[in-house]
């Protein structure tokens, strides 16, 4: 299969919905297979790249940090990058600036950029194909 | 004609909504439209042979190919499945949105 361009919109905030689950496994597919993926973050999942968010222990269950090796969205971002490029890929994910603002969480992991709902009408345009993820 | 990819997410013992997505499948099937409906997260729940197995087997019959993430199905504890559902993996998405199937996620 050639190399596609897909253009993907996502809402939920982080750690809330299992819809990010399933995204991150659709996105992980598409990099699998060097895709050029454009992802575009509104409302709540704007907070997926924040670079601040850390993992933590689970007092409740008795494991320290390494134990609970918590998950955090800044990584599964990271890591998407990563194998999108080892796999002559690429990804282009923009966190929507407004909702960034509202939320406090313009810090963002690398390789990932602050835009606007005409980056989404921009990646649309140049799309093969689009899946929009929205919240319920 | 078409080909549409319709992804299902939601439980159809919590959600009547569901049902109305199968018409929109079933709907899409009748008027001559490839038609894939996949079934991810708790929407595998409607997967089982249950009081749900008649409604999708009634889309099967229209033409709509039933598709439930095998990944949803482990989580769940689900090995048994309707006459009218196949397991399929996550990369089934990524295969249709090459192909140009217009996908809608509900």
């Amino acid at each position: 299969m050639s190399q596609k361009t897909f253009a993907i919109a996502l809402m939920n905030p982080p750690y809330e919905s299992e819809n990010l689950t399933t995204a991150f496994r659709i996105l992980a597919a598409m990099a699998q297979r060097g895709h050029k993926i454009n992802v575009f973050t509104y409302e709540g999942a704007s907070a997926l790249a924040f670079a601040k968010q850390a993992p933590h222990p689970n007092p409740v269950h008795g494991k320290n940090l390494a134990e609970e090796n918590h998950p955090t969205t800044k990584d599964q971002v990271a890591a998407l990058l990563a194998l999108a490029a080892k796999n002559g890929g690429k990804v282009d994910w923009v966190n929507c600036g407004m909702c960034v603002d509202e939320r406090g969480v313009g810090e963002f992991v690398a390789e990932t950029r602050r835009g606007s709902p005409a980056d989404f009408y921009s990646f649309v345009e140049a799309a093969d194909n689009v899946l929009a993820i929205p919240t319920r | 004609m078409a080909e549409y990819l319709l992804i299902e997410s939601r439980d159809p013992f919590e959600s009547n909504d569901v049902g109305y997505y199968y018409d929109l499948a079933r709907g899409l099937a009748e008027a001559g439209n490839g038609v894939t409906l996949f079934l991810v997260q708790n929407a595998v729940f409607a997967a089982r042979p249950s009081a749900e197995a008649p409604k999708l087997r009634a889309l099967a019959s229209s033409g709509v190919k039933i598709l439930a993430d095998d990944f949803a199905l482990r989580e769940r504890g689900i090995t048994k499945l309707s006459d009218s559902v196949q397991a399929a993996p996550i990369e089934i998405v990524v295969d249709r949105l090459e192909a140009g199937h217009k996908a809608l996620w509900h």
